[in-house]
């Protein structure tokens, strides 16, 4: 592969990706990408299969057909293991902290790596608390003892440890008071900033259009609408027709 | 009277850590790899006869005690890659009629190999000190110390080291643990290699006292299972309390019925734990 052609191909490019469950088709040929430090955003109803896709990018699904490119390499049939080293970060719509780890342990699951240094680690430690100062008050505090908005923010600085090249983000604001909102929301702005992609799964749909510069929208099980973020804007016609609000 | 129970209150708690270390290599492998392991027993009398072959050969019992960790951790390693990774996901049945065959193809290559005579483990040291009317070997409360200093490294390592993190995320999520980089079937074959290993350096250091045959492991590992139960699958703390609990019980019990029967009290302990807090006695109440 060329140079120019490295600075072209997209981070993240998934084709055409099929996975049953059982004998339940759940994706049924889904298609997008993710170029590099890009912000887009994945909408649809419930059960269209959004976090299916992002865990199928994951490596936590294995397609039956089709294929996950990361940086234009085939690595659909990698381990989860291997694909969180190459930089994809997770965090998943139930948040999966740790919930028996404090909040220091669970951030050394990402953090004891090969390679990386214990300076590296002291700084990556500091930007997560300077984030989220409340995660460094309680650093040895029980991951299960957080409140939901303070255990979402470890799954993010969690995965934020790993210095990933994106961040698939399912659903992160679920549940959470609108004040908390606003900090993920502040918080995927920051992320943009340094670069990280995003690929964001969403029922805010407001945020969600606020936040990304792309947006696909999914119906059973297939990406039926794609457009930039700033058209759907300034017309909702195409989100009523999907997602009903 | 008060002499009698001064003296099973130590033979208790003797037979308790080296039951204790026995389990916890036992609680370990099922609390973080869901697998029942049938033949932890054998794992452990193969480790007391790399024991007898390494003592034999060295002169060194310490020496012994840790070739045998070694070997027999490696051995778990290698059952665990060919036998046990393949069933990963699959339904636990597999697992435990997997391990259930491993023990009898170790136990009768033991009989093949070795013959059906006990072997004898010579202890390093013979000292006794008095107690009341009654010569104790020493190295019987050396045993129990080393069993507890061997249950210490491993819960500062689960505490503290990388890998001590990386097995206890794991244990509790280990989906989100390959999310995060943690390469889980790595983890769990160390895991089944640090709870072969364990079980090797209880049939060394137990070896002086009972005899090393190729059938050995099951009396053990018997016990080890009901400990298992009582102090709650998984339960590293709780595997502990209750393998001490239980030994004090048959000690105690022995002051009045043979030894052999006193194993019943084991069994009482485990029926009505079954029946009162089936998820062990010494786990906190689930919220």
């Amino acid at each position: 592969m060329s140079a120019s052609d490295h600075a072209t191909e997209p981070l993240v490019r998934v084709e055409d990706i099929h996975t049953y469950y059982g004998k339940s088709h759940i994706l049924n040929g889904v298609s997008l990408e993710v170029r590099r430090g890009e912000v887009v955003g994945l909408l649809g109803r419930n059960g269209v299969g959004k976090s299916t896709t992002l865990k199928a990018i994951m490596g936590l699904v294995h397609p039956s057909r089709g294929s996950v490119l990361l940086e234009g390499k085939p690595i659909g049939h990698l381990p989860a293991h291997r694909l969180a080293r190459l930089g994809i970060g997770y965090v998943p719509e139930d948040r999966r902290i740790f919930r028996l780890l404090t909040v220091m342990e669970n951030l050394r699951t990402g953090l004891d790596r090969r390679g990386v240094t214990d300076t590296r680690k002291k700084e990556l430690l500091e930007r997560a608390f300077a984030y989220f100062p409340v995660l460094a008050e309680r650093r040895n505090q029980a991951g299960g003892t957080l409140s939901g908005g303070e255990q979402q923010m470890l799954a993010i600085a969690r995965a934020m440890m790993l210095e990933p090249k994106i961040i698939l983000l399912d659903e992160p604001t679920e549940g959470l008071m609108p004040r908390m909102v606003s900090q993920i929301r502040a918080i995927i702005d920051v992320l943009h900033r340094e670069g990280v992609a995003i690929l964001l799964v969403e029922q805010n749909v407001p945020l969600t259009l606020a936040a990304s510069e792309r947006v696909y929208i999914m119906e059973k099980g297939m990406v039926r609408h794609h457009a930039p973020a700033a058209a759907l804007r300034a017309d909702d016609a195409v989100i009523h027709q999907y997602l009903g609000v | 009277m008060l002499e009698q129970i001064l003296i099973q209150t130590i033979n208790g708690i003797v037979a308790g850590m080296i039951l204790a270390l026995v389990a916890s290599g036992l609680t370990l492998i099922f609390g973080i790899m869901d697998v029942v392991n049938f033949a932890h027993g054998e794992l452990f009398m193969l480790g007391a006869y790399v024991g007898v072959i390494t003592l034999a050969a060295t002169g060194s019992f310490w020496l012994a005690l840790l070739v045998a960790s070694l070997v027999i951790a490696a051995l778990g390693a290698a059952i665990h890659v060919t036998a046990l990774r393949p069933l990963l996901g699959r339904d636990p049945l597999n697992t435990i009629l997997a391990t259930f065959g491993i023990s009898l193809v170790l136990q009768n290559y033991a009989l093949w190999q070795f013959g059906p005579v006990a072997r004898k483990i010579q202890e390093p040291f013979t000292g006794h000190f008095n107690l009341f009317y009654l010569e104790y070997p020493w190295y019987r409360l050396v045993i129990a110390a080393l069993s507890a200093a061997i249950i210490g490294a491993l819960w500062l390592f689960l505490k503290y080291g990388t890998y001590g993190v990386w097995i206890r995320a794991t244990t509790q999520d280990r989906v989100m643990a390959q999310a995060m980089g943690i390469p889980v079937p790595q983890v769990l074959t160390v895991v089944f290699a640090i709870g072969a290993g364990m079980a090797a350096a209880s049939g060394v250091l137990f070896g002086p006292l009972v005899g090393v045959n190729h059938a050995m492991g099951l009396d053990w590992v018997l016990k080890a299972f009901i400990v298992v139960v009582v102090g709650g699958m998984g339960n590293l703390g709780g595997s502990i309390a209750a393998a001490i609990l239980i030994s004090l019980i048959e000690s105690y019990a022995s002051l009045w019925v043979s030894p052999a029967q006193a194993i019943i009290a084991s069994f009482v302990v485990l029926i009505l734990t079954l029946l009162i807090r089936p998820t062990g006695l010494f786990v906190p109440t689930p919220k």
